[in-house]
């Protein structure tokens, strides 16, 4: 929001003595500022209060109360809800599978993404071709993917495309989705994600790595460094801090919010569901348990805050400079 | 605006641009209200009829939302929108039911939190003359505390259809026994076919039928539960087997309540509701058996789930009586309208016995014997059996069927939560 903190320098400018006529253009032209600042600003600003900050309250306040089947709840249980949601098995095995799906899932797209960055920068010849072909999943929707991975890829009988494919090698049919041992779901879950975000990190390293000096390079060439592997570990990567801190902080989130490709692919199963998923089924789905479903997701967010906290404490993300 | 900026007034061209902005603003945030789904008021249309709005979900075979909506039309008190609801239509309704914005009738699943958390209103004025003409089991799945609260709207029993064709050419008798089913199903299995599909979740719509051929129920009588026995364990265990047998179709695009699989010659046996009869009749003709869940052992008897669905209305309807007219022209007096409804698209036994008695399409062949075997051994829910229950009583049999765990302990923690929820209901 830069116009509120925009208006004081320019209004200071004003007054040290400017001559009449510009100074009441001046002066028109702040007001306008101001005036399109909240025309364009002011409906997000409401539904983030209508939509955002309202329902957090909300939930706060539902979090306290026994709130079965209603949004206006009468009986007060302190922090009960928080205790049975701390002690419930299945809530905090929605945790462990978060856990688990962030540890395949960022660490992949991190170095996926740069990858592709790299690759992509390197092209002489049609780079914004290539870099629109990686891109375009993003503008997918996570229900459509998923539901194409369901429906034709990872489907698990012999028509599907990945059986098919094991077909030709004589592999017999797996039942992708609804095999836990071993947990073949983990793979379409994985996949569908990595297809529809791979290109959303890989421009922000593209951005990251164009800008960065190419004097760096030359100099590095003088200096006798080897192009390759050297290189990019002691300038790229330094380099890309910045981005790199970034892209995870950003990827550790949207793996917490995970719910699309979890809903879509296997369901609410309480052996692959990610915390949303659970407070999805337990508040808003037939049960309508909202006490327990607020208590449930401000644990969550309060997990959320933390970790990007410390992660940004340890990466010193954000510090003047970067 | 910051305070500091010196007030020059409104322009008549900064009005227009602030007063445009409003107008668009006003127009974002009343596009956000709710659709309830009711037509809206014509306003000075002459007789004042009330707007009722009727929910659905949408049920998979062609014709249904077409027939619903032409009795709603076909209704002269009141204007009724039928309101169609593909996906995730418990969730939808749940919420519906929050405000008074929902629906004024819908239809449903009964269970006790619906009475306490007054969702619906008690119907046993318009069922009073009536009340005789349905079946025991129908009434008590919708009633608490001696008041009647829902309409049943048909009845879909829940059976295991299977390829008589193929079976034969195995040389296999229909089972009879658990044992006898989880054999079958690996004989039938080939490189092409599997023995049975029973969803793809690997068989949790097979608990219930499970546990009731093992001589237990959810509930007892008294309200205690009623799946915490050796032979229950034994049940679900077997459930396990059948799934560990490698002869159930897993992965497959549609589910269990759909008969694509059985249709394709996916599997040779699949666990559906008899709406799906048409469907298969179509594509198998004469080619299907049926059996109910088969008993656990000789000390047991067989189990078909009776499930379908009711007409409830909601208690926070502004238009409740104008809303029970309805219900009672559309479910109780119309039997036109209800033998067209369970006849002429899936498969449904009329819940009226008057109307059940002269349903000639369920008086031969298979449905004849699927009808036969819901009188036998059918049973429906209990109302004090709710929604969260059945979520714990879910993930007890996920965690058997697909992990192996054991049976015992799943159930141990599956009664904790049944026992919490029963001391929150009952006190």
């Amino acid at each position: 929001m830069s116009a509120p903190t925009k208006t004081p320098s320019a209004a200071d400018s004003v007054t040290t003595g400017e001559r009449r006529r510009p100074r009441r253009r001046r002066q028109k032209g702040i007001a306008g500022n101001t005036l399109w600042f909240w025309v364009f600003v002011g409906p997000f600003v409401l539904g983030l209060l209508i939509f955002s900050y309202l329902p957090i309250i909300w939930s706060l306040v539902l979090s306290f109360f026994e709130a079965y089947n209603t949004a206006t709840p009468s009986k007060f249980v302190g922090l009960r809800n928080y205790i049975d949601m701390l002690t419930d098995h299945n809530f905090l095995s929605s945790l462990g599978t978060f856990t688990i799906f962030a540890v395949f899932i960022v660490p992949l797209t991190f170095v996926l993404s740069l990858v592709l960055a790299l690759l992509v920068n390197q092209v002489k010849i049609a780079r914004a071709f290539f870099r629109s072909v990686f891109f375009l999943p993003t503008a997918c929707s996570y229900v459509v993917a998923s539901l194409i991975w369901r429906l034709s890829i990872f489907n698990g009988v012999r028509f599907g495309l990945a059986n098919t494919v094991l077909g030709w090698f004589g592999i017999d049919n797996i039942a992708w989705l609804s095999t836990v041992s071993p947990p073949w779901y983990w793979l379409p879950l994985v996949t569908v994600r990595l297809w529809l975000q791979l290109g959303f990190y890989m421009i922000l390293f593209i951005a990251g790595l164009q800008r960065i000096s190419p004097t760096l390079y030359e100099a590095a060439y003088v200096d006798g460094a080897k192009p390759g592997w050297q290189v990019f570990r002691y300038i790229t990567l330094p380099q890309l801090r910045a981005t790199s801190v970034a892209v995870l902080i950003l990827n550790l989130i949207a793996a917490y919010q995970a719910f699309d490709e979890f809903y879509n692919l296997i369901g609410n199963v309480n052996y692959a569901r990610p915390p949303l998923v659970y407070l999805y089924g337990i508040s808003l789905g037939s049960i309508q348990d909202l006490g327990h479903g607020s208590a449930g997701a401000l644990i969550l967010a309060v997990i959320i805050m933390i970790v990007t906290l410390l992660q940004s404490r340890i990466f010193g993300f954000g510090k003047a400079g970067d | 605006m910051p305070a500091h900026v010196p007030n020059a007034g409104l322009s008549r061209r900064d009005l227009l641009k602030r007063t445009g902005g409003l107008a668009a603003l006003a127009a974002f945030t009343a596009a956000c209200g709710g659709n309830t789904g009711r037509p809206s008021s014509g306003g000075g249309g002459g007789g004042e009829k009330v707007n009722l709005s009727q929910w659905y979900h949408q049920y998979g075979e062609t014709g249904t939302q077409q027939a619903a909506q032409r009795y709603a039309k076909a209704y002269t008190d009141a204007n009724v929108a039928v309101q169609w609801t593909p996906g995730d239509y418990d969730a939808k309704l749940a919420s519906g039911l929050l405000s008074s914005k929902g629906p004024d009738v819908f239809e449903g699943h009964f269970n006790i939190a619906m009475v306490k958390s007054n969702q619906v209103v008690p119907l046993d004025d318009i069922m009073a003359d009536v009340k005789d003409d349905f079946q025991p089991g129908d009434l008590a799945t919708n009633t608490l505390d001696g008041k009647i609260y829902g309409i049943r709207m048909i009845i879909d029993p829940q059976v295991i259809y299977y390829r008589k064709s193929l079976l034969d050419k195995a040389g296999i008798k229909p089972p009879e026994t658990v044992d006898d089913l989880i054999s079958a199903a690996k004989e039938l299995t080939t490189n092409k076919v599997k023995g049975i599909f029973v969803g793809n979740d690997g068989g949790n719509v097979m608990g219930g039928p499970a546990l009731y051929s093992s001589g237990g129920e959810f509930l007892t009588k008294d309200n205690k539960p009623g799946f915490t026995d050796a032979r229950a364990a034994q049940a679900f265990g077997k459930l396990h087997e059948l799934y560990a047998s490698k002869s159930i179709l897993l992965g497959a695009p549609t589910d269990w309540w759909d008969p694509t699989a059985i249709n394709q010659g996916l599997v040779a046996m699949q666990f559906i509701g008899m709406w799906a009869v048409p469907g298969m009749q179509k594509a198998l003709g004469d080619d299907i058996g049926v059996i109910p869940f088969p008993k656990l052992d000789a000390q047991a008897q067989p189990a078909v789930y009776s499930g379908g669905w009711t007409q409830f209305v909601s208690a926070k309807s502004p238009n409740i009586d104008a809303a029970k007219k309805f219900v009672k022209w559309l479910w109780i007096d119309k039997s036109e309208y209800q033998e067209d409804w369970s006849l002429n698209y899936g498969f449904h036994i009329p819940p009226r016995k008057s109307l059940a008695a002269k349903a000639s399409k369920l008086q031969s062949g298979v449905a004849a014997d699927t009808v036969k075997l819901t009188q036998d051994h059918g049973y429906t829910d209990n109302p004090a059996w709710t929604p969260k229950m059945g979520t714990a009583f879910g993930d007890m049999l996920t965690n058997v069927i697909k992990k192996g765990a054991d049976p015992a302990a799943e159930i141990a923690k599956a009664e904790k939560t049944v026992n919490a929820e029963l001391s929150r209901l009952f006190g």
